[in-house]
Parts: C-alpha cells; structure tokens; sequence
C-alpha cells in the first residue's frame, strides 16, 4: 500500500513536469505574439511593446521563461497579463462561482440516473428499458447549446427562469431568504443542462453493469432459494454493481473545469471556464497555463483517489 | 469461420455452408431496431453530403449558399420570393426558400446542404487520424512494448534533434558537431550491434513510453485543449480536424493495446512467428482483423463526437472560418433572432442532433453485434 502510494506520487509528478512542458511549448511556439495582440491600438507603440516584453520575460530565451514561470507559479506570484491581478486568486474567485454549479450538476447526475439505470436493468427489455434508452441517446446526442436554447424559449416564456447571470442585477437590498432564492432561481437551468448528459451517460454505464451482475451466479442462486425479487436486486446485485463507480468520484473532480465553457457562456455566468475562454481569446498565457496545470492536478489527484478507493473496496485488487 | 461444406460424421451427408463471419453479424445486428435506424439515416445523410458538396460548388451552383439578398431576410421556411424585387439570378432554385433565408437573407436550404459536407468530412478526417494514430501507438506499445529504450537511444535522439537545432539558431559549429556525433553513434551501432558500454543501460520499454504519453495526453481537459489551439492556429477546416483527431487517439490506443497484448501470445501468432512471417505481416494480416471490432466500435462513436465538438467550436466563433458554412456556424448565426426567426436555431440544431444520434445509435448497435459474449447468448 505504502510503496503504491510512493510509486504513483512519483510517476504522477514526472507526468505533471511532462504536462507542463507541453502545455508550455503549444502556447509559446503556436504563431502570432501576446503583443501584438492589439497592433491597431495608437498607444501601443513600439517602446511600449518593448516594456510590454521586459515586463513578462518575453524576450528571454524558451526555457527560461519556462522556469520564471512556474517558480512564479509556485510562489504564487503569476500576474496576469491583462489586468495585472494575481491568477491564483482570479482562478479562485471564478472557482468560487463555478462550485455551486458543478455541486448541483454532479448532485442531480448522480442521485438521478441510478434509480433509472437500475430500473431499467431490472425490467429489461420491457417499454420503460427501451423508452429510456433512446432518451438516453438522445440526451447525449443534443449539442448542448442548442439544447440550452430549447430550455430557454420555453422556460422563459412559460416559467420565466432568469437565464443570465447568477443573480438578479441589484438585488442587495432584498431580505436574506429572497437572496438565496433568487440565486438557486439562477441555478437551476444551467445546472439541470450540465446534469443531462451525465445523467445519461451514467444511467445507460449503471444499467450495463447491473445487467453484468444479474447474470452472475450467485445472483440465480439467490434467486434459487427463494429470496424476494427486491432483496436479490437490491442486497446481491446492486452491491456488486456499485463497485465500479466507486472510483468514478475520483474521475468527476476534473469535471471541475472543462466542459462548462460553453453552458458557462451561454448564460454569462461568470465561472473558471468562461474566464477560460476570455483568457484563450485576449491570449492571457499565465491564465490559459495556470488552468491547464490546475486541471491536469486535478486529473492527476482523481485517478490517484479512484485507485485508493478501488484498493479500499475491492480486496481482491493489489496493485 | 470460413463458408465451408461440412460433412455430417454420423449419416456422411454434407451439410449446407456455414454462416460467414458476416451474416453472423447481419443476423444480430438486424434486430436491433435502433441501430437500423441509425444506419439508413447514416446513408441518407451521406448523399445528401455528397450532393451538397457538388450542388453548391463550382461556378454557377444549383443552390447558391452565399448570395445575399438583403431584400429578402429573415423569411420564414416554405416561403415564396418576392419576384418583383429580385434579380433573375438571385430567385432561389425551384422557386422557394425550403428553410427560409438568414439575417442577410442567404438561402438556408443551400447553406444547410453545404455545412452537411462540412461537418461529414470533419467527422471523418478527425476519427480517421484518431485511429491511424491510435492503432500505430497502440500497436507498437502491445507487439514491441517489452523492447527496451537504452540510454544511448535517448542520446542519439537528443543529438540528432538538438544539433540541426542548434544549427537553425545560429550556432552552426556546435550544431554540426553534436549532429556528426549523433551520426557516429548511430553508425557504430549498426556496425558493432551492440551499444557501447554505459549506452546500453535500460531507461524504459517502449510500452513505458508510449502508455506515459497517453498518460499525459489524457491530462489535458479535451475541449479546453482543442479550443487553447484552435484559437491560436489561424482558423481553417483542416487544423480543426488534425487538431480534433489528435486529441482523441487515446482510447484507440488503449483498445488495440491491451488486444494486442492478449492477441501475441495466441496460438495462431506463435505458429506464423514459427513459420518466419515478417513481423509486419504478423501485425498487419493476422492481428490487426483481430483486434478491430472495439477500435470500430469507438470510431463511429467519436465521429459523433468529432461532430460535436466542431459544432461546439463553430458556436464560440473558433470554427470552419465564416464565408464557409457550418451546422455550428448556422446556429450560432441563428441564436441572435431566436425569437424572430426560430427557424435559424431549429433547423441545424435538430440536423445536428439527428445526425449525431445516428452515429450513436450505429454505433452502439455495432457493439452489441460483435460482442462475442452476447452473440453466445442470443
């Protein structure tokens, strides 16, 4: 156990100095310059552009600009380049707006789809197995944006959901109770769409692996002997069948980040991957690598858990 | 299973030819539902892709995606053109806007069938470099994997990289000598076979090597990496593909890998080994067949996904760059008048979503048939 955990620590940090490399050389040797970004602009002169260099190490060779850059990371020195704030405490800020978001989204997905997929395991084959099957396509073929649009014509002309923004502008002046509404009232469309692919996607991986189990042997001998149906579905199987996603609350932590930029745009809420995608647009690099570097962390930290998790609940497993 | 007559040993009558390999397959496949449905929209949008490709090309196209009539915006589908404000040559095709006009009043009938190319060949070219990629780094991480890299392969790499580096910088005496060295080593490896001394320490296998990579590709959050290149590459349909299909050859990868492996230590390998087939051939003719099934399987799931993606880009304003049209670009067009003008978002968005569907449903159809554990069952 020990030597595991030893081992993976080591092999993960070789693996996060070989992402940040990478990450590294795909922004700097992509073409196009971070200043000349606004080649147009009267006061961007050349001694500014100059300055603009000096300032950000630009004009340093590759490789040391690399290291000024993550002993700036580690120190928590990295500045961005746009407004000069410190990025570890922009990323926070925006992390801060995206948790509510992902919390509810991995809430609904997983608190959903395990009734569906298990239900659907159980009387497979029948109507409610089918039905929810092609939903399940169906939901995971929707281009998210457009399904976003669908919600919103009609749940803003039926409901009228605010759809922008995480709270209604100017609401400071309203009681406690009336606050906290009108920001789970700003919730709900977003984190309903970040939750329908998932809920789809892991109700069809439940359903799979229930059926799996359903089929062992144990399970017919329990059935064998008498047991109530519920009991051999609920004690034998779906015991069995929770194994695997154990670890998949390892897998969910990078969720964190990627994959919401586009629901994160659509309804300007103001989270880690729209400032993404604001940073990619105005070519803010220390914004665009200090991302990446938390996200691949993240991956790092989730499939190291889901290990430890796997080890915790399966003791056939040694790794 | 090759169609063959077989004698029935008791009575010594032949029996009628087996089922082939494929008719097996037909046989399940057929009874999915879905999965046909999947199939018959895949071949319909296939023609119209391909129609669309040759009707809105050209000089003097059937349907014409980008002549502005400023006139004429905003009309609703099923529409007739006001003649008498028109030029001859701007009156659409047969007379009628089938899907309406956009905000510059652009035939969206032809801009649709001219996006349904787009978004096909992206789909393709994508996947295909995903599995190219994925089957030659999966292949030689399962047939070469125990191979060890030495210190002195790593040496020879650095000097051979570095000294025509260091020549394109300026330092021209350093870069040829360190490039001459690297060629010296190289010689006296092939000439001797052996490394010399130190040189021939182990550092990693090849499956090491090549897993670790994956290792660090799947670190990248897909999406976030796609849009960070896309964004900074000047925008064109082709670094869309190559940039999408080489950050999804990871699970290929990991799929023709891991058949490999089980695959090299197979009798049948083992015999052709023994008869002295060329590895090439050993890897190409005997195994790859073998292990296909899953990498297929993910194939038409990722041209799904592929499509997705690259309507997903077209909708941040990082897609196939604007005179051409896209589903994604359409859409992302459209969502301004969403209110007047609903047609803009619908129709692509359902195109895309049909489409992507099919693929889906295809695919999984594709696993379900050639799963040997269900072709038991059944």
């Amino acid at each position: 156990m020990v030597s595991f955990i030893g081992r993976s620590i080591i092999q993960k940090t070789v693996t996060l100095f070989f992402v940040s490399v990478v990450s590294f050389m795909i922004i700097h040797l992509a073409p196009g310059k971070p200043s000349q970004v606004d080649p147009l602009n009267p006061k961007f002169t050349p001694e500014m552009v100059e300055r603009f260099r000096q300032q950000f190490h630009l004009d340093k060779p590759l490789y040391e600009q690399y290291l000024l850059f993550y002993r700036d990371l580690f120190t928590g020195k990295t500045v961005s380049w746009k407004d000069n704030q410190s990025v570890l405490k922009k990323i926070w800020e925006r992390f801060l707006n995206s948790l509510p978001l992902f919390l509810v989204g991995t809430l609904l997905t997983w608190t959903l789809s395990f009734p569906v997929g298990i239900r659907a395991a159980i009387h497979r084959g029948g109507l409610y197995d089918r039905s929810t099957t092609f939903f399940s396509y169906l939901l995971i073929s929707i281009p998210g944006f457009f399904f976003a649009y669908i919600l919103i014509i009609f749940v803003v002309t039926r409901f009228h959901v605010p759809v922008i923004g995480m709270e209604t502008f100017g609401i400071t002046s309203g009681s406690l109770a009336h606050q906290v509404m009108d920001r789970i009232w700003h919730l709900l469309i977003p984190s309903v769409l970040g939750a329908t692919g998932g809920i789809a996607v892991l109700s069809r991986y439940v359903r799979s692996q229930m059926l799996e189990v359903e089929g062992q042997d144990y399970v017919r001998t329990a059935r064998a002997k008498g047991l109530p149906p519920d009991q051999v579905h609920y004690k034998h199987a779906l015991r069995n069948a929770l194994l695997p996603f154990v670890t998949m609350f390892g897998l969910i932590l990078p969720g964190l980040i990627g994959g919401s930029v586009i629901i994160e745009s659509i309804f300007s809420w103001p989270g880690m991957g729209r400032m993404a995608y604001e940073a990619i647009l105005a070519r803010d690099y220390p914004v665009i690598l200090t991302v990446n570097f938390v996200s691949a962390v993240l991956v790092l930290a989730g499939t190291f858990v889901s290990d430890l998790l796997y080890m915790v609940v399966d003791p056939r497993i040694r790794l | 299973m090759v169609a063959q007559p077989q004698e029935n040993r008791q009575t010594g009558e032949a029996l009628p030819p087996r089922k082939t390999r494929l008719e097996d397959f037909w046989e399940i496949f057929r009874q999915n539902r879905l999965a046909i449905a999947g199939l018959v929209i895949f071949v319909i949008f296939l023609f119209t892709a391909l129609a669309g490709l040759f009707l809105t090309s050209g000089k003097d196209p059937v349907f014409n995606p980008s002549l502005v009539r400023l006139q004429e915006k905003l009309r609703p589908p099923l529409s007739t053109p006001k003649r008498d404000t028109l030029e001859p040559h701007e009156i659409p095709t047969r007379g009628i806007y089938l899907f309406g006009t956009d905000n510059l009043g652009r035939d969206v009938f032809s801009r649709m069938l001219q996006g349904a190319w787009v978004s096909l060949t992206v789909g393709f070219v994508a996947v295909g470099i995903a599995v190219l990629v994925g089957i030659v780094m999966g292949g030689m991480a399962g047939y070469f994997g125990q191979n060890a890299i030495n210190l002195g392969h790593v040496l020879v790499l650095c000097l051979l990289v570095g000294g025509p580096g260091f020549m394109a910088g300026g330092a021209l005496y350093t870069g040829a000598f360190l490039t001459a060295l690297g060629l010296a080593c190289l010689l006296y490896r092939f000439l001797s076979g052996k490394w010399p001394l130190l040189l021939g320490l182990c550092v990693m296998t090849v499956d090491t090597l090549i897993m670790r990579l994956v290792d660090i590709m799947l670190c990248f959050p897909s999406f976030f990496l796609i849009l960070t290149v896309v964004a900074l590459l000047p925008a064109s349909m082709y670094n869309i593909m190559v940039v999408i299909g080489l950050t999804s050859w990871m699970g290929t990868a990991r799929f023709v890998r891991a058949e490999f492996l089980s695959l090299r230590e197979q009798d049948f390998v083992t015999a052709a080994r023994a008869l002295g087939v060329h590895n090439l051939r050993i890897i190409f003719r005997h195994m790859l067949p073998n292990a296909i099934a899953p990498v297929l399987v993910s194939a038409t799931i990722g041209i799904a996904t592929a499509i997705l993606t690259e309507a997903g880009l077209s909708f941040l304003g990082f897609g196939v760059p604007p005179p051409h049209a896209t589903w994604g670009n359409i859409l992302s067009d459209g969502k301004n008048f969403i209110f007047d003008a609903p047609w803009l978002t619908f129709i692509p968005g359902f195109a895309i979503l049909i489409v992507v569907l099919c693929f889906n449903l295809f695919g999984e159809g594709l696993r379900d048939a050639l799963n040997p554990k269900l072709r038991e069952r059944t």
